[in-house]
């Protein structure tokens, strides 16, 4: 339903954060979340950054099916 | 995303997954995938063939373009040939309006082709630049989407307001998820044994916003990401909810989705507007589903400015894309399917926008039953 | 309402371009059914002398100057790589120039020099031009027009029709950087990324190809508008065959599959100016990649997929979790989304 990608904020300015989506880089505005700093790992959607995420969090899709792959008891 | 797996572990993984489900799924069991996104990954990582016979998974109703009504997206086309400069995403450009003549029906593209003043954005804020741009002309944003993206217009708007842009309005057609989970669950003829939460959607409204779906109903509900294992790891949560006779909210989108959602994206969203009823294409008239101007924020108000008429419009002659948002039928049952409603002729929003379930069936659903076979 | 008009959606290079074709342009222009729609057109030749191959190719772009290229450098790229397409070495061009008023003579100066030190890179020459000035407002600083002409070095040579089942497909390197390069450079669209165009004249590449493979090189395709997935479907249909590609052999780089997850795109369907897709007859498929990565243009060549005898006309890719699914011909225009 909605498109957003993991950035990882390399810079703000006032509310506007720069960030990076693999090798490309973003602008993203920074009213929609509390407390985002350098370093943060963020999804950005539509402009906005509309959450923030644990960077390993951010990395962790294989080790997710790993555990969904994983785990044979219900 | 991240590519750090290696393509045997991928293989690997799914394999199990595979095997996994076939040994759990020892009932017919009709899941939806609420979420466009969702449908749309599903067909890109070929997720269908891994399940078993008798888990179906069904697209619903979660494609902002798709839910749009036919009479919302001739008042855009209209709009954008009253001279106004509409600013719009890119998925709205080639959803069809209404033609009563048989003729081929208008969209964004086609009136910018004819000299509209269309302009395709990937942010509200843009709208906000071009209005500043252009001080002598009316701006419009074309609000479309869901709790993922009305905070960000909501945004754009107080920002338009801070900097006081006086030629900048917003045609808010933007809907809410729960309202219109609700509707769908008491529509007769949807029977639904799980919902696939969408992921994006609950990064604002929070896991706990299905909890009133799971007392109320007893349909067992999953929040998932978008990557293959998060669609695996949501679908195995359902499967086993069902097979455990349980009902509750599993969030299997953790690294992005709290209980409580995002408090603040809530509080800006609805500092701007407040719910309103509104009209789904496939699901009717629902209450509180949709999002309306606060009295404050009027001024911002695109149909309440330039006296724009949202007709009810029939849907296009042919076209089932009501009942597939319901869940009702499959894409693949609607007589349009494939001829004449192709993704470069649609003839309805299901076909145009690469998330709406007809688009995502016929991109990646057509595969004849022989090299349905997996290797692992 | 609606009268039918050209939109943006007719020069992607996907479905609705085809349709142009089929409903307006062939049956008007070639009511006999004799073209083929390949990159160029072979023009018969006296018995024992080679084949000649012709094409034309007109070139908009936005900015003029990109990173890794200009639209000088593309035009001339565009028409010799389209002859090198059919085995023919490029050897004379023509040229037509719609200047808009207002055009800084030395950006003139500059897309012309480009074009000048591409030509010597591929050893051919203009030996026919025009210019014409519209009003300003009325062009996009420039638009370009080539025609080119080559002499065939391989019989028969390379056609989208020659596909076989066993065919090996093999491409030159990472998609998609060109037409990122392009939107990134527009700046518009709110993103940049470090993507260089992958223009560059591919003969030298497709000469060493043909050396290896001879006529065991049965199709060569460049993947510009409409990207892999336009040209692989091409070639499925005029060959009546299935094709089949492994997302795992396919190199993406990170910048493409940033600008690609952020605006919803699928590097299969982005532009190319600088790749040869390649189908080989499974006994010199080794050669060729061989040839292939002793090339500049060439070392991140791959084997990335075959050709197979059921779904014919349909392009298939294995997925990195061994599912299969579908890769459409792309409808048109490519327009950033949001869902």
């Amino acid at each position: 339903m909605c498109l957003a990608v993991p950035a990882l904020i390399t810079e703000i300015t006032d509310q506007q954060a720069l960030c990076q989506v693999g090798e490309a880089t973003i602008r993203a505005r920074l009213d929609l979340v509390e407390e985002a700093a350098v370093g943060d790992y963020v999804l950005v959607h539509a402009g906005y950054a509309i959450n923030r995420l644990e960077e390993t969090d951010a990395l962790e899709i294989l080790s997710l099916m790993e555990e969904a792959a994983g785990l044979d008891k219900g | 995303m991240t590519r750090a797996s290696t393509d045997g572990q991928r293989v690997l993984a799914a394999h199990r997954f595979r095997q996994m489900l076939a040994e759990l799924v020892d009932r017919p069991i009709r899941l939806m995938e609420v979420c466009g996104t969702h449908s749309q990954a599903i067909g890109r990582f070929g997720l269908r063939q891994l399940l078993p016979a008798d888990l179906r998974l069904l697209s619903g109703p979660g494609c902002p373009v798709c839910v749009t009504t036919p009479g919302e997206i001739s008042a855009m086309i209209a709009l954008a040939t009253s001279g106004v400069i509409v600013c719009t995403f890119g998925d709205m450009m080639r959803v069809p309006g209404h033609t009563d003549n048989g003729s081929a029906p208008p969209t964004l593209s086609l009136a910018k082709a004819q000299g509209a003043d269309v302009r395709v954005v990937y942010s509200p804020l843009q709208a906000v630049e071009i209005a500043q741009a252009h001080p002598d002309r009316e701006v419009v944003f074309l609000g479309v989407g869901f709790e993922t993206t009305a905070p960000a217009v909501a945004a754009a708007v107080l920002s338009a307001a801070r900097q006081r842009v006086p030629n900048l309005s917003v045609f808010a057609a933007h809907k809410l998820v729960p309202p219109a989970l609700v509707a769908l669950l008491q529509s007769p003829g949807v029977a639904l044994d799980g919902l696939l939460c969408p992921g994006h959607v609950s990064t604002i409204i929070g896991a706990q916003a299905y909890a009133p779906l799971v007392q109320q109903y007893g349909i067992p509900c999953a929040v998932a990401g978008f990557a293959p294992g998060e669609i695996m790891a949501g679908i195995l949560s359902l499967v086993r909810q069902v097979r455990a006779g349980e009902a509750r909210v599993d969030n299997d989108y953790a690294r992005a989705v709290r209980p409580e959602g995002n408090p603040l994206a809530l509080r800006t969203m609805y500092e701007v507007f407040r719910p309103a009823d509104t009209t789904w294409r496939g699901l009717g008239t629902i209450a509180d589903s949709g999002l309306a101007f606060r009295e404050a924020y009027r001024g911002f108000d695109a149909v309440a400015r330039h006296g724009v008429e949202v007709a009810v419009l029939p849907e296009p002659p042919g076209c089932c894309c009501g009942a597939v948002l319901r869940g009702a039928i499959s894409p693949r049952d609607c007589p349009s399917f494939g001829d004449p409603c192709r993704p470069e002729s649609p003839v309805g929003p299901c076909m145009v926008s690469s998330e709406g379930s007809c688009a995502a069936e016929w991109r990646y659903g057509q595969l004849a039953p022989e090299v349905r076979e997996v290797t692992a | 309402m609606a009268e039918p008009v050209v939109t943006l959606a007719h020069g992607g290079g996907g479905a609705s371009t085809r349709q142009l074709l089929r409903d307006i342009l062939l049956p008007l222009l070639d009511p006999a059914h004799a073209l083929h729609l390949e990159d160029a057109a072979l023009l018969p030749a006296a018995a024992g002398s080679p084949a000649w191959a012709i094409t034309t190719d007109g070139f908009t772009v936005r900015p003029l100057f990109f990173p890794g290229g200009d639209i000088g450098k593309l035009a001339v790229c565009g028409t010799v790589n389209d002859l090198a397409m059919r085995g023919a070495r490029p050897e004379v061009l023509t040229v037509s120039m719609v200047l808009e008023e207002g055009l800084p003579l030395g950006t003139l100066e500059r897309v012309v020099a480009s074009m000048r030190a591409t030509l010597d890179a591929v050893g051919a020459v203009v030996v026919a031009g025009d210019t014409k000035v519209v009003e300003r407002g009325r062009g996009d600083g420039m638009f370009l027009s080539m025609s080119g002409l080559g002499k065939v070095q391989v019989s028969p040579p390379p056609a989208a029709f020659r596909a076989q089942p066993g065919d090996q497909v093999l491409i030159n390197g990472p998609i998609g950087d060109h037409g990122i390069a392009v939107l990134a450079a527009r700046e518009n669209l709110g993103f940049s990324v470090a993507v260089e165009s992958d223009c560059a004249p591919l003969w030298s590449l497709v000469e060493t190809m043909l050396s290896a493979g001879g006529p065991d090189v049965h199709v060569l395709r460049d993947p510009t508008r409409g990207g892999l997935a336009a040209a692989l479907n091409e070639i499925a249909a005029d060959s009546r065959v299935g094709v089949i590609i492994r997302e795992a052999d396919l190199t993406v780089t990170a910048g493409v599959r940033g600008a690609c997850d952020l605006l919803g795109f699928d590097p299969l369907t982005i532009a190319n100016e600088g790749k040869v897709v390649a189908f080989v007859a499974p006994r010199q498929a080794t050669a060729v990649l061989e040839a292939m990565r002793a090339h500049p243009l060439g070392r991140g060549s791959a084997v990335i997929g075959e050709v197979i005898t059921d779904s014919p006309g349909r392009v298939l890719l294995e997925t990195d979790l061994g599912t299969r699914r579908l890769v459409d011909m792309p409808g048109g225009e490519l327009l950033p989304r949001i869902c």
